[in-house]
């Protein structure tokens, strides 16, 4: 439970940033720390005691394994936070050449 | 192992925290790093080997986008003054965080308790991965077999994120 909550603590860091910072780069930065926050806890969802990585040696017949199908679903999240992460960074260095800042008050012309 | 996996999650909340509030966005930057790297420990501690190789790339290649961002514009963090917008920003988020808070303990009441994980949908996986794909590694049987389909979507997202990469940072555009 401790970790859980410690985790959720990662992601609840992560959303603050999102919300309280101005700079650009920094609610990049909080994304990725919400995305880190949510592999964790996939992962800890998955996890057995005295489990072994899931891939078949064939020396112990009766081994317990970790649930792979969290760890298959995260791999492929992982990616996906790659290109989103360079998306937005591209985004970014756009903004700043057009504006020469990263502050999102200053970044007026998307205003309705 | 819970109380090695709560000293890294510690680590990473600090860094975290330190990252949201350097004045230099380079270290702003590193310190994301922090991060990431003690998250491919925590993937080994899980016994994830597959995941930790994928997140040091994923987390280098991050890392190196992020600092040819900032060194190809500004280091400096915009001055915070504290102005009565800031302080409504503050207070939703300290009244989102309250919030999701309690819906998060609600709903990992009903999950088990940590390490004692049932296998359900994957014990069909984990029993007949071997004979079925011919695969050893069953996260990789699962991601390339059984999961095929989840694969070629995310490998069109990654393909159209590098085009729409691509396209933004074209100097010359159509006027």
């Amino acid at each position: 439970m401790t970790v859980n909550i410690l985790c959720f603590i990662l992601f609840l860091v992560g959303l603050y940033g999102l919300i309280t910072r101005r700079n650009l780069v920094k609610i990049v930065i909080s994304l990725s720390i919400m995305e880190f926050s949510l592999f964790i806890f996939l992962e800890l969802v998955g996890y057995i005691d005295g489990g072994i990585a899931p891939i078949i040696t064939g020396q112990d017949a009766n081994a317990v394994y970790v649930d792979p199908l969290p760890q298959a679903m995260i791999l492929t999240a992982i990616v996906i936070g790659l290109a989103t992460t360079a998306m937005l960074m591209a985004i970014a260095i756009r903004l700043y050449r057009k504006y020469k800042t990263f502050d999102i008050r200053e970044i007026k012309n998307l205003k309705g | 192992m819970e109380l090695t996996l709560s000293i890294l999650l510690g680590f990473m909340i600090i860094g975290a925290l330190f990252s949201l509030h350097a004045k230099d966005l380079l270290s702003a930057v590193i310190a994301c790093g922090i991060v990431g790297y003690s998250l491919v420990i925590c993937f080994l501690l899980l016994r994830a080997p597959d995941l930790a190789i994928v997140q040091i790339v994923v987390e280098t290649i991050t890392l190196i986008i992020m600092v040819a961002v900032v060194l190809n514009s500004t280091r400096e963090e915009l001055k915070v003054k504290i102005d009565t917008r800031q302080i409504i920003n503050i207070s939703l988020a300290l009244l989102f965080i309250v919030v999701l808070f309690f819906f998060f303990i609600q709903a990992t009441d009903m999950l088990n308790p940590f390490g004692e994980h049932t296998l359900r949908m994957a014990s069909a996986y984990v029993g007949e991965t071997a004979a079925k794909t011919g695969s050893a590694n069953l996260v990789t049987g699962i991601v390339f077999d059984f999961r095929g389909y989840d694969t070629l979507g995310e490998a069109t997202v990654l393909f159209t994120a590098a085009l729409g990469v691509l396209t933004i940072l074209r100097l010359k555009g159509k006027k």
